[in-house]
């Protein structure tokens, strides 16, 4: 660990802070209708787009209608990305001649790209046409994310209205979010990538001739070695910038190139790195202050960005340690930290960006639901993949996805003051309102789904050696590792991947869709009915025995109940896997 | 429902059409105006107008006359349109094993600094550490009958510091180096 990490890190988070209560002011504003600097541009463009699509921006929905309305354009989408996807050989915008995509990964890659999942089982640059990536995948970076801050500020309505039936109107929120948040910002970061270096153009792939021809040998099915010459290399090339944006900003997460952002394409330089990862944490760490504002409560943001950063501080020391410190089963390497190296455990990690950057990344993606990776996760010390793998186990809730880390923050909130009055023995209160039986009953409901989808699936998986085990690279603790890591990150709606599991496969390709499928839509049913519920309540003036939400207590507790969920459910499989593998590392042990 | 639909279908194919196809071309525009060199991906040509290269991808090297690029997992070997890593873990014999031939490469010359033996993420990583670069200045000036001084100077004004002073690593990127390398002293002359 050096001191140049320690500064970077420590900017990171300033900057973090410092873009915090600007960007969640704004949101606020957006969605309560207020008036912003835009709305000379944006609101005839707002106006036209409610009388094309039949929308009355006056009514308000139900949470059930809501939750409809989301369902159906959500199914909308999905459609058009697989119709994309299987018709682009006959589309425009495909210069490298792009055959169709096969119906079991378009199926699954349209489910993923719907859900703000992005996971992603094939390689962009071989499989996914121009305009495919531009209409059918980029696309979804914006409506995804437009759809997760909808429900959000949803969920947050629910919380500050008073004997109301109503959260708002979906259609409404969706245009706000995508014309004055989502676009403009995506739109200035674009330019500014591609002025540091990002790539963006619709030519062919370019064919270059190497410096130094290669003799390349490669063992074949038959176990035969043939030897090749390689003398040219073909370049990628593409629409890069535009989705990288909103990749990021939107915590969608997935690559238009197969290593995503540890492509030089897709992001060359530290710097863009440094905003690549500040764009991940812009909106949901705006969204505490939203939180607070909405509700009439702004310590109470804070105190929830509290609870959120210190989560965010541990993983990163974690990490960062474990990455430093190297891989002591390498013979003859020198993994030692000087003026000219970085040292550690560089193995799927790019030069420029280092341990510190790498580190840094890995946490900051999964803690959000974003899934772009600057380095291999499946490369990482055993402690070092841990940390992006409970990330995304305590539910992406450390700032979090686009919306989605608030709401599923407010689940664990819900059940922080139910605990609360618990352990004082009265009727707990959540800002004036009561937690009642069927709010607690919604809020384990969301918390149960969860592990259900991911232990349950990665059971069957782990117990099946032709179509499950048969999909691993590597083998021992870090086989058991690779599963888990594909059905956590897949219902999580991450997108990340142990990508040595080759997940491309009829059985893989079918359940980790329909983990993503009931990761991001059934555990939304409870989460709106509770919605629903809190808006309909009446307000109680607090009194001296009210749990106050607002203080260091509080955020102690809210992470301390975090920390107590995610441990009893998955400290178990966590011990088989990273944690096994960390101790037979120390031992010397190595796995065929 | 019906309604719903109707209005999902509409939205879909409207903000389709401003998300899909307004946006990325109005950014690709504006990229090809402003930025086209960077937008095309910062290619490198010869005096000859050959194509030799981006400057952000990196080349396989592994002949004895040039600096080794890192090992890759892209394709067979920096693979430009099959970017990826090893995806190998920490325990994985394989990777042991890969270490121990790329080890055995460089020659017994001390330990080996970690990025020359090890895969980057992409596959493609344009850099080594500035460690690795000097690590190879004693044989390069051998194969090439150069001053090792001369070779050292040479490695020391390709470093690219920290951006800014602070952000990322210090690196080398190889292939320019290795250009570099070529416009000084071509192999051919020495040998």
């Amino acid at each position: 660990m050096t001191s140049y990490g320690w500064i970077q890190i420590f900017l990171f988070f300033l900057a973090v802070l410092a873009l915090a209560r600007p960007m969640g002011t704004y949101l606020t504003r957006v969605f309560e209708r207020r008036v912003t600097f835009l709305d000379r541009l944006l609101n005839p463009i707002e106006r036209v787009l409610y009388r094309v699509t039949g929308v009355n921006p006056a009514e308000e929905m139900r949470w059930s209608e809501y939750l409809l309305s989301m369902l159906v354009f959500s199914a909308a989408t999905a459609l058009l990305t697989y119709v994309l996807e299987r018709m682009q050989a006959f589309l425009p915008w495909n210069p490298q001649k792009l055959a169709g995509v096969a119906p079991d990964l378009a199926w699954n890659t349209a489910i993923s790209f719907t859900t703000n999942t992005n996971w992603q089982s094939y390689v962009p640059e071989s499989t996914m046409s121009y305009l495919t990536q531009m209409l059918g995948l980029a696309t979804h970076n914006f409506w995804s994310a437009a759809v997760g801050l909808a429900l959000a500020i949803a969920f947050i309505r629910g919380i500050a209205r008073r004997e109301m039936q109503t959260l708002g109107n979906f259609w409404v929120d969706m245009t706000r979010g995508i014309l004055w948040v989502l676009l403009p910002i995506s739109a200035i970061f674009a330019i500014v990538l591609v002025s540091q270096g990002v790539v963006q153009n619709l030519r062919p792939y370019d064919s270059v001739k190497l410096v130094e021809a290669q003799k390349v040998s490669t063992t074949g099915a038959d176990g035969k070695t043939t030897t090749s010459d390689v003398t040219t290399q073909t370049i990628a090339q593409g629409p890069i910038a535009s989705q990288e944006a909103i990749k990021m900003l939107g915590t969608n997460g997935g690559g238009f190139l197969n290593a995503n952002s540890a492509h030089p394409f897709e992001n060359p330089t530290p710097f863009t790195n440094f905003l690549q990862m500040l764009s991940i944490f812009l909106i949901p760490a705006g969204l505490t202050v939203t939180l607070g504002q909405m509700v009439g409560s702004p310590k109470h943001g804070w105190a929830v960005f509290a609870a959120m950063s210190v989560l965010f501080a541990v993983g990163l020391i974690t990490c960062y340690a474990a990455e430093a410190h190297g891989n002591p089963l390498l013979r003859g390497v020198d993994q030692q930290v000087s003026a000219t190296q970085a040292g550690g455990n560089m193995e799927g990690k790019e030069v420029r960006f280092g341990i510190a950057d790498s580190a840094l990344f890995a946490t900051v993606t999964t803690d959000a639901s974003c899934g772009a990776v600057n380095s291999m996760h499946d490369s990482f010390t055993p402690l070092g993949g841990l940390v992006p793998l409970v990330n995304i186990l305590l539910g992406e809730i450390i700032f979090g996805g686009v919306g989605a880390g608030m709401y599923g923050m407010l689940i664990f909130v819900v059940l922080a003051v139910f605990i609360a009055g618990l352990m004082v023995g009265r009727t707990p209160e959540y800002l004036g309102k009561k937690i009642e039986a069927y709010d607690v009953q919604m809020a384990m409901l969301y918390l149960l789904i969860f592990p259900l989808v991911i232990l349950g699936f990665a059971a069957v998986t782990v117990l099946a050696p032709s179509f499950g085990l048969s999909s691993l690279t590597n083998h021992g603790p870090h086989g058991l590792s690779e599963i888990l890591y594909a059905y956590a990150s897949t219902t999580g709606n991450n997108g990340s991947a142990f990508a040595g599991l080759n997940a491309n496969t009829h059985w893989y390709n079918t359940t980790l869709g329909l983990a993503m499928f009931i990761g991001r839509f059934l555990m939304l049913i409870p989460m709106l009915a509770l919605a629903g519920n809190l808006a309909a309540k009446k307000t109680v003036p607090a009194t001296s025995g009210t749990f106050p939400v607002t203080t260091p207590l509080f955020t102690t507790l809210l992470t301390g109940v975090i920390v107590i969920v995610g441990a009893l459910t998955f400290f178990p499989v966590l011990a088989l896997g990273p944690v096994l593998e960390h101790l037979l590392m120390a031992a010397g042990q190595s796995f065929k | 429902m019906k309604k719903h639909i109707v209005t999902s279908l509409l939205y879909t194919l409207v903000t389709g059409l401003l998300l899909g196809i307004v946006y990325p071309l109005f950014i690709t525009g504006v990229a090809h105006v402003f930025f086209r060199n960077k937008a095309d991906g910062q290619l490198l040509y010869s005096k000859a107008g050959q194509l030799e290269g981006s400057k952000l991808i990196g080349q396989p090297f592994t002949g004895v006359s040039y600096f080794h690029s890192r090992p890759s997992a892209a394709g067979t070997g920096y693979d430009a349109q099959a970017s990826s890593g090893s995806n190998l873990g920490p325990t994985s014999q394989v990777l042991l094993d890969r270490v121990a031939q790329s080890v055995a490469a460089e020659g017994k010359r001390g330990d080996v600094p970690v990025d020359l033996v090890t895969a980057s993420g992409s596959g493609l990583d344009p850099d080594i550490t500035p460690a690795a670069a000097y690590f190879q200045v004693d044989r390069i000036a051998r194969e090439r009958s150069m001053d090792k001084s001369q070779v050292r100077t040479l490695v020391d004004k390709h470093v690219t510091p920290r951006e800014f002073g602070f952000l990322g690593e210090p690196r080398v990127n190889v292939l320019a180096l290795n250009l570099a390398l070529d416009a000084a002293k071509p192999v051919q002359a020495s040998r």
